[in-house]
């Protein structure tokens, strides 16, 4: 706990030469850990550089795997059925937290008039998280279209998504049951006690904390969907991983899937980049201060 | 050669433009019970965890068994072994028992075996009166209990030095008194402790010394009769009537 001082003028303060030695000895020290983290890293990544292409057959590997005039030539539609991906994974991660919300609000009620509910919930979060993924696109994806039910769209895309969000939900609803569980008990009662219903209580207490808590889990999940929205190409939709192979299948060089790779670190690194500057903004912190 | 145990010299704390120490002298003799007080705020428990370590000062010298511990070069997980430090909100460890909290550190930082551990920190519950709790878990004890569990736990590796920052505050009144007895025990032995209270009555019967911290600076130490019982500076007194009031 921070102590709080009036405080008296920083200004007329000049260190002492004994905290000008400790000063100038602990940036020499941050000189040297930098100088010797700098030199260990180029000579890690030039050995291993090094081993690499002196190694037989490096050659063929980059010939199928690196082809610069390849990734150039294939670049364009592999971009193009990138964008599809990020589309898909962010109309999914909307409808993804929506619905995983629910499940977990619904999970948490208390109440014997709740039963039915939680129980669905459940049911719901069992089922979902015991079926492969792959398995749900097949049995939607494949089976949904051939339904030509009224009213629901017949289009490939729109039933991976949904099977991406059925999926996924399940998985999420339980990270944001977590978060609220994980909230004490002492913080519902101080809300109801101010007179705050139930659902306000959730609202305005308890999932703001639980919200907090689970950012780092919930990014993991986004990163996850990021990949496994190239899933659904096996229902034969446009997108990166299926343009890739397009690509590949014209000359059996497999550069388009590095470059596709590589378009989804693209995407993913950064994210979890974003994700850790904004748990440091919101006041995350693990092990206090230099300790 | 002082005899002295620990010695702050100008030291100097603070946290961005706050400064929380400024020009903080101190001696703590071996042996002694040195008692700090002073309102919330006034910098007592920054001075603590300079002194454990807990925080890296900004000028000024620390010296602990004639050691210069402010010195960037020390290893300061070594120096904290040879201290005790007790939190006012205890800290226990929930997911260990009563004795597994009390052995950690003479396995892990000690270098104790198991079973002379387990003597240890069994014999060390019982000083403190808890010996029959050894298995339970800190959640199942009172206040009381948890805090002179975690002044066993600070005890129990023989620091040369105890550091206890407002052991009683998060106490229910009741329970204050079992803790402050045995403060009173421990200075009977022989342990030299360093600590702040807001318990005017405690300071007055353990304290060898009291020093009156106000906004980051020692306005007045001495003696507590002189201290509480004679205060010379207008600030001191101020401070006084109104824990009195």
């Amino acid at each position: 706990m921070p102590e709080r001082v009036a405080s008296t003028a920083a200004g007329d303060w000049a260190p002492s030469a004994v905290q000008r030695d400790r000063d100038e000895w602990r940036r020499r020290r941050t000189l040297r850990s930098a100088a010797i983290a700098a030199a260990s890293t180029l000579l890690l990544l030039g050995a291993l550089a090094g081993a690499v292409v002196s190694s037989p057959g490096w050659d063929r590997v980059r010939e199928t795997y690196f082809s610069w005039d390849k990734a150039v030539s294939s670049f364009p539609a592999v971009l193009d059925g990138l964008w599809l991906n990020i589309r898909v994974m962010a109309i999914c991660w909307v409808l993804i937290l929506v619905l995983s919300l629910t499940v977990a609000v619904v999970r948490t009620l208390r109440g014997p008039v709740a039963f039915p509910l939680r129980l669905l919930g459940t049911a719901y979060v069992d089922i979902f998280r015991g079926l492969p993924l792959l398995l749900v696109i097949f049995l939607l994806g494949f089976g949904g279209p051939a339904l030509r039910l009224q009213g629901l769209p017949t289009s490939p895309l729109f039933w991976g998504g949904t099977a991406l969000v059925l999926s996924y939900s399940a998985y999420v609803a339980e990270v944001f049951r977590s978060g609220i569980e994980s909230v004490h008990p002492s913080q519902r009662l101080a809300g109801r006690s101010l007179g705050l219903s139930y659902g306000q209580t959730l609202r305005h207490v308890v999932l703001p904390q639980a919200w907090r808590r689970v950012i780092p889990a919930l990014m993991n999940d986004l990163v996850s969907l990021q990949k496994d929205s190239g899933l659904i190409a096996v229902l034969g939709v446009y997108d990166a991983i299926r343009r890739a192979q397009i690509e590949t299948s014209l000359d059996f060089n497999y550069t388009p899937y590095v470059v596709a790779g590589a378009l989804f670190c693209c995407l993913t690194i950064p994210m979890a980049r974003l994700t850790d500057r904004y748990a440091r903004k919101k006041g995350y912190h693990g092990a206090g201060g230099h300790l | 050669m002082s005899t002295e145990l620990l010695r702050l010299e100008g030291v100097r704390k603070s946290f961005g433009d706050h400064v929380v120490l400024s020009d903080v002298d101190l001696s703590v003799e071996p042996g002694q019970c040195v008692v700090l007080i002073g309102a919330s705020g006034s910098g007592k428990s920054t001075l603590l965890r300079c002194v454990n370590l807990l925080e890296v000062v900004d000028d000024g010298v620390i010296t602990f068994e004639g050691r210069d511990i402010t010195d960037p070069r020390v290893d300061g997980d070594e120096v904290r072994s040879r201290m005790g430090l007790v939190f006012q909100s205890y800290n226990l460890f929930p997911h260990l028992d009563v004795i597994g909290n009390v052995t950690l550190a003479l396995r892990l930082v000690h270098g104790v075996g198991s079973e002379e551990a387990r003597t240890r920190g069994l014999a060390m519950l019982e000083r403190v009166g808890l010996a029959e709790k050894a298995t339970a878990r800190p959640d199942d004890l009172s206040g009381g209990q948890q805090q002179r569990v975690a002044i066993a736990r600070a005890l129990v590796a023989n620091p040369r030095l105890m550091l206890l920052d407002e052991v009683t505050s998060a106490l229910d009144p009741e329970l204050v008194g079992e803790v402050l007895d045995l403060l009173g025990e421990l200075k009977d032995e022989g342990v030299t402790m360093l600590l702040n209270t807001h318990e005017m009555g405690f300071a007055r019967e353990v304290a060898d010394q009291v020093c009156f911290l106000h906004a980051g600076r020692i306005h007045e130490q001495g003696s507590p009769e002189q201290v509480l019982g004679d205060p010379q500076q207008e600030r001191t007194r101020g401070f006084l009537s109104r824990i009195r009031a």
